[in-house]
């Protein structure tokens, strides 16, 4: 760790955020962002609230490739995003649930995560009391004689997480499907408020159980991006082999699983086998089979063993044997092929506007990955292609998927060749002067996971903002299965696979 | 596929040895089953999946629970899409307020007899979001709960082994 900091004398100061600084601007200069998010020259990261400041995070094409700037709002009300820049809006209405600012003319000021369930309104920013009982929501409407509405959810069918999805279909085509979604919002950004850094750490693990190696490093890289901490080059590259071993765990069981929706099985039942071997071995070489809790802020709390490295390599090769059989089982399969072709399509242009991450926008054209467009470590060392393609259909969703497999399967045997000896946590302390901000964007296997925390000098969370990439992409499945059957739904739903609990948080 | 499927007939079957299950999940049980009810369902169970809030951790294990190692059906238990057609609840999560309405009706909706099972640390006390405004906390809160199975998540042998001291107790 750099200590430089402490030799100057502790006095509290105007936190600067690393490593992207934060810059605050006016009114007019909110605006001015907003403006260049609709006209595509940046796109829109995150939107997140505090008491009484709105803050964004924006890509751009020029060096720094992120950009927070800041807008204060002590009269609770800021100019709508949403309203120039549509992927913004269910952020906004996410923000007035939770801290009570209005966006200024918004383009839906219909409630988001609240249900009125919660017994108070903007419990982040001065709770008001209500007596609990739930609030009416209006669904949009689809006008037409022949129309129909089917709800689905929150509990659906199978084994998955709850959440409603309202179709309007004319006969067998879905015209158009809204969902609504906070059902498993779990308050975590109010918890994160005056957490320790350690239970802040268990809550960033928990925001999505699929995730939790990204989100655990996404946590721990904003930490020490605060605390200025230099993690150890093994332990960068033992987060990266937890990463991409929770990466390849979920493609191969979600590839299985849309293969299971349009009704193969035999997929299903060879993917959930490669899955499963992963699991156990992510269990025997780290103690747990979904890796949950082994980031810890600094680097890695459990090393990996030597017979670990063997048993690894046995894996990976049989993966690597098993991965092109796999390809020609999904490529060979015409009754396969016809369900995924054609089903299901986003277009670049959306994918674009929504900067969309992970496959779903890789598959749309649209290829960004943190992994190499930010290039944490221990990635910039490593030779790796990613997967792309410009169909936007379920078929090329799984493709994408197969490409990453391969991606994946190359890092981890380079991980395992070059990992250098040596500690696997950095010896850090707490700075105790004054503090800090850090951010940090990691690549999940869905996509980009965005973390930006404030964090006293005494290890005390002030504020957390952890945006899933779900959010960016569940409008997307909107679009994809307009002019679809509804029973093609299942199929374009397990395509994208985006996350409920990462989003409603 | 030719060549996958003759390997399915060739091959060793993956499928593990049943594990055995707990005694405290066994003692747990011991009083909560009615005797009548063994008799009726024998070992025979349907299970409908409900996830009251869970991170999802949970329900990537139960999903484990049916692939070619674990194979619960060989236990005649099964997954069910419909609380109108199952024996039992497996309830996941913290019981987030704006899903405490749904939980009670899918229990509402499930015929009688009928058991609860709830999975994960979350479902035992809220895990780490006791604390939390939008929280109810514990399943049995909301619903009476007849068997906990702890961990964050459980793994599938965890899971297994209580579905198993679960029809065990049963018959």
């Amino acid at each position: 760790m750099n200590f430089a900091s402490k030799q100057i004398e502790a006095q509290p100061s105007p936190p600067t955020c690393l490593p992207w600084p934060r810059e605050i601007v006016d009114r007019a200069g909110w605006l001015a962002f907003a403006e260049s998010l609709a006209r595509g020259e940046r796109e829109l990261l995150s939107l997140w609230g505090e008491p009484s400041s709105v803050h964004m995070a924006v890509l751009e094409e020029r060096q720094p490739r992120l950009r927070i700037i800041t807008l204060e709002c002590p009269e609770g009300s800021f100019p709508s995003v949403g309203r120039l820049h549509p992927p913004a809006s269910r952020l906004e209405r996410a923000i007035r649930d939770l801290y009570g600012l209005r966006a200024e003319n918004p383009p839906d000021d219909r409630p988001w995560l609240d249900h009125g369930r919660w017994g108070v309104r903007h419990p982040c920013n001065d709770p008001e009391k209500i007596d609990s009982a739930s609030d009416s929501y209006t669904f949009l409407p689809a006008e037409g004689e022949p129309l129909h509405q089917i709800p689905v959810g929150p509990v659906h069918a199978g084994i998955i997480e709850p959440g409603h999805f309202r179709f309007s279909a004319n006969g067998e085509t879905v015209v158009r499907l809204e969902e609504r979604f906070g059902f498993v919002h779990k308050g975590v950004d109010q918890l994160m408020a005056g957490a320790s850094f350690e239970r802040a750490a268990r809550l960033a693990a928990r925001v999505s159980g699929d995730s939790t190696v990204a989100y655990s490093l996404a946590f721990s890289q904003a930490i020490e991006a605060a605390f200025d901490v230099n993690v150890p080059p093994r332990a960068t590259y033992l987060r990266a082999l937890m990463a991409e071993l929770e990466r390849l765990a979920n493609h191969f069981g979600d590839i299985g699983a849309i293969c299971n929706d349009a009704a193969f099985a035999l997929m299903h039942a060879q993917c959930g086998i490669v899955r499963e071997r992963i699991l156990r071995e992510a269990a025997s070489c780290f103690g747990h089979r979904l890796m949950m809790d082994r980031i810890a802020p600094g680097g890695v709390v459990v090393d990996l063993a030597q017979e670990n490295v063997t048993a690894l390599f046995t894996l990976i090769e049989w993966i690597e044997l098993m991965t092109p059989r796999f390809i020609a089982l999904f490529g060979d399969t015409t009754s396969l092929q016809d369900r995924t072709v054609g089903t299901g399509v986003v277009s670049e242009a959306l994918a674009t506007q929504y900067a969309c991450g992970g496959y779903v926008g890789r598959a749309s054209g649209r290829e960004f990955d943190a992994r190499k467009a930010i290039g944490y470590a221990p990635y910039p060392q490593l030779t790796f292609e990613i997967g792309a393609s410009k169909e936007g259909d379920v078929d090329a969703r799984v493709w994408v998927r197969f490409d990453e497999i391969k991606a994946s399967l190359k890092i981890v045997r380079q991980i395992l060749d070059e990992m250098p000896e040596g500690p696997i946590i950095a010896a850090w302390a707490l700075p105790e002067d004054w503090t800090r901000e850090g951010a940090a964007l990691v690549e999940g296997f869905r996509g980009d996971i965005f973390v930006w925390l404030r964090i006293r000098a005494d290890g005390v969370v002030q504020r957390c903002h952890l945006r899933d990439p779900s959010w960016f992409q569940w409008p997307l499945l909107e679009a994809a299965i307009k002019d679809n059957i509804v029973a093609d739904f299942p199929l374009c739903n397990k395509s994208f696979n985006c996350s409920y609990s990462g989003h409603d948080l | 596929m030719q060549k996958f499927l003759l390997q399915g007939l060739l091959r060793r079957a993956l499928t593990e040895q049943a594990p055995t299950p707990t005694p405290t999940s066994i003692a747990e049980l011991g009083y909560t089953l009615g005797r009548t009810a063994r008799q009726k369902l024998g070992r025979s169970l349907s299970i409908r999946e409900v996830d009251a809030g869970s991170c999802n951790g949970c329900e990537l294990e139960i999903h484990a629970l049916n692939n070619a190692y674990y194979d619960l059906e060989r236990f005649g238990m099964r997954f069910v899409a419909s609380p109108r057609h199952a024996d039992v609840l497996l309830v996941t999560g913290p019981v987030t307020k704006n899903m405490r309405e749904a939980l009670e009706r899918t229990y509402a909706a499930t015929p009688d007899p009928k058991w609860v099972i709830a999975v994960g640390d979350c479902a035992f006390d809220g895990g780490v979001y006791c604390e939390s405004y939008a929280c109810v906390g514990a399943v049995a809160k909301v619903i009476p709960v007849d068997l906990h199975i702890r961990g964050c998540p459980p793994d599938p042998t965890t899971l297994l082994k209580g579905l198993i001291a679960f029809v065990e107790t049963m018959s």
